[in-house]
C-alpha cells in the first residue's frame, strides 16, 4: 500500500459520514465535468429570462388596447414568471441526465463500485443535483424577474411590492422541486428517453393549457406543475372557474413537494432493489 | 482474499450461477474460466455488490464488498462493459472516482502514466479506441492501489503488445502479494498468465485447481478445458 495514504484504511468511526462527504464531492465533480451541464443550466436562465422579457414587452405594447376590466386586473407577475414554464424544461433535462446518464453510459457500475452503499450513493447524487438546481434556480428567478420588469416599463412591479417576495420565493422553490421531481422520475425509469417521454408532455401539456380545460381542470390542477403555478401567479384568481385553483399558493407548492417526495422515494426504492 | 460461498443468482427461470463456492488467494494470479454465458460476469458483478445474490455471499477480506470503507483502496475492478461517460474527459472520470474514496489527486496522473494514457488525459470518453477504453478501465481499477484486483475479460480490445503488457503487470501484482482474479473465455491466454484456474460452466464449479494439474493427462489445456466443460470443438 502507498504509505502517503496513511489515513487510508481509516477507523470505522464516522466512516459513514466521511463516505457521504466523499460521495458528494465525487458527484459534484461529475456534474462539473460534463458539457451538457453547462448547456442545460445556461438554457434555463436564457430561455426563462428571454421569454420573460418578450412577454413583458408584448404586455407593455398591448396594454392600452386591453379591455378596461383586464387592465384593472393586470398582474405584472404573470408576465414575469410565464417564462419559467419553458425554462423549467432545461432544469428538468439537467436533473434527468444526472441520473439516467449513469445507466445509459454504464458509469453506474463504476459509481456503485466506488460507493457501494446505495443509500449513500443516492443521497450524495441528490445533494449534488439539489445544490446545482438551487444555484441555477436562484439566478434564473433573478434574471427572469429583472428582464420582465425591464420590458414591462410603466406596468412593472418592484421586488418589495405586495405579493412579490412570496412569488419570487415560490418560483425559486418551485424550480428546485420540479427539478428534483424529474430526478426521482429518472431514478425510477433509469432511461433518459423514457423519463423525458413522461416528463416533457406532462409539463408541456399542463402549461399549454390542458389544466385549464373545465372538465379536466378538476383533476389536472393537482399535477406537480399545475399545483405549483399558483404561487407564481400563473393561474387565475381564486374562484375563477376556468383558470383558478381550488387551493392557495402554499398549499399548491406543498402538493408539488408531495409529488417530488413520492418520486424521490420511488427512485430510491428502485435503486435499492434492482441490480445495477 | 476473496471467498465465494454457496453463491447463486437466478434471473427469472434461468439459474445463471448455481451454488458456487471457491476462494481466491493472495500472491497468485487466479484465472476464472468458462465458456461464454457460464456465469463469470454475473459472479464478478456479485463480488462488487452490483448484482444481489439470490443465495450465498461473497466476502472480500472477510466482509461483504458494501461493508468496505473506501472500497477502491481495497478492491480494484474492471467490470464487464463500459463504465465511463462518453462526454467526460479521461482525467475527469478518474478524478471523480478518486474524490469518492479520498484518493490523492496526484494519483490520477500516476495511473494514467502507468497504463500509457498520459497523452489522452484530456480526451473525451467517446473518442477512445477499444484498446484505450480498456486501458482507462484498468487505470480506474488501479486508482486506489488496491491489494485485490478483479478483472473481467481484460484482454478484450487489447492488441498483442497490450496483451503482453497486461500479462506482465498481472504477474507483477501477484508477485507483490496482491490477490488477482482474471476472467477470460480464452483458455490459452489464461493458461499463460494464471497460476490457478477456477473453471465454471452453466453457473457450476467444474474445477478449482492449478494450471499444471488441469492440463495433465490431456493433449493440451484447451482439450482438457473442453473435456471438462463438455464442449465439442467446432
Amino acid at each position: 500500500m502507498n504509505p502517503q495514504w496513511a489515513d487510508g484504511i481509516a477507523t470505522e468511526s464516522g466512516s459513514a459520514g466521511r463516505a457521504l462527504a466523499g460521495a458528494v464531492a465525487g458527484e459534484l465533480t461529475k456534474i462539473r465535468s460534463l458539457r451538457s451541464t453547462l448547456w442545460t443550466l445556461a438554457a434555463a436562465v436564457l430561455v426563462s429570462g428571454g421569454l420573460g422579457y418578450l412577454v413583458g414587452l408584448s404586455f407593455a405594447a398591448g396594454f392600452d388596447r386591453l379591455p378596461a376590466e383586464q387592465r384593472e386586473r393586470f398582474d405584472p407577475l404573470f408576465a414575469t414568471f410565464y417564462g419559467l414554464t419553458l425554462g423549467q424544461l432545461a432544469l428538468v433535462v439537467f436533473a434527468v441526465l444526472a441520473v439516467t446518464g449513469e445507466y445509459g453510459s454504464g458509469m453506474i457500475r463504476a459509481s456503485l463500485a466506488a460507493v457501494p452503499r446505495r443509500g449513500t450513493f443516492y443521497a450524495a447524487k441528490l445533494a449534488a443535483v439539489a445544490a446545482s438546481l438551487a444555484a441555477v434556480a436562484l439566478v434564473t428567478v433573478a434574471v427572469t424577474f429583472a428582464a420582465a420588469q425591464a420590458s414591462l416599463g410603466p406596468h412593472r412591479t418592484t421586488p418589495g411590492a405586495a405579493g412579490v417576495p412570496t412569488a419570487v420565493a415560490g418560483a425559486f422553490l418551485y424550480l428546485v422541486l420540479i427539478g428534483l421531481f424529474a430526478f426521482g422520475v429518472g431514478a425510477m425509469l433509469r432511461s433518459t428517453v423514457l423519463a423525458l417521454v413522461v416528463l416533457l408532455p406532462l409539463l408541456f401539456l399542463g402549461s399549454q393549457g390542458l389544466g385549464n380545460v373545465p372538465g379536466l381542470r378538476t383533476v389536472l390542477q393537482y399535477l406537480p406543475d399545475q399545483a405549483g403555478a399558483v404561487i407564481m401567479h400563473l393561474t387565475g384568481p381564486a374562484g375563477d372557474p376556468r383558470f383558478g385553483r381550488d387551493f392557495g399558493p402554499w398549499t399548491g407548492l406543498g402538493i408539488t413537494a408531495l409529488w417530488t417526495a413520492a418520486a424521490l422515494l420511488g427512485g430510491y426504492l428502485v435503486l435499492r432493489r434492482r441490480d445495477a | 482474499m476473496i471467498e465465494v460461498r454457496n453463491l447463486s443468482k437466478r434471473y427469472g427461470r434461468a439459474l445463471a450461477v448455481d451454488d458456487l463456492s471457491f476462494t481466491v488467494r493472495p500472491g497468485l494470479v487466479t484465472g476464472f474460466a468458462g465458456p461464454n454465458g457460464a456465469g463469470k460476469s454475473t459472479t464478478m458483478r456479485m463480488m462488487l455488490g452490483l448484482d444481489r445474490p439470490t443465495a450465498g455471499e461473497v466476502r472480500v477480506d472477510g466482509r461483504p464488498y458494501a461493508g468496505l470503507p473506501r472500497p477502491l483502496r481495497r478492491v480494484g475492478a474492471l467490470p464487464e462493459g463500459r463504465t465511463w461517460h462518453p462526454g467526460r474527459r479521461v482525467e475527469d472520470h478518474l478524478r471523480w472516482l478518486a474524490r469518492t474514496n479520498r484518493i490523492p489527486r496526484t494519483r490520477v496522473a500516476e495511473v494514467l502514466d502507468l497504463v500509457g494514457l498520459a497523452g489522452a488525459a484530456g480526451n473525451r470518453g467517446r473518442t477512445l479506441s477499444l484498446g484505450m477504453a480498456q486501458r482507462l478501465g484498468i487505470a480506474a481499477a488501479l486508482l486506489g492501489d488496491p491489494p485485490v484486483l478483479l478483472f473481467d475479460e481484460p484482454l478484450n480490445g487489447l492488441d498483442p503488445a497490450g496483451i503482453a503488457w497486461l500479462r506482465a503487470l498481472l504477474r507483477h501484482w501477484a508477485g507483490e502479494g496482491r490477490t488477482v482474479l482474471v476472467s477470460s473465455h480464452l483458455m490459452t491466454e489464461l493458461a499463460r498468465t494464471a497460476d490457478r484456474l477456477v473453471v465454471i460452466s452453466r453457473g457450476r464449479l467444474l474445477a478449482d485447481t492449478t494450471v499444471a494439474e488441469l492440463s495433465a493427462g490431456a493433449d493440451s489445456l484447451e482439450a482438457a478445458f473442453m473435456r471438462l466443460t463438455g464442449e465439442v470443438p467446432r
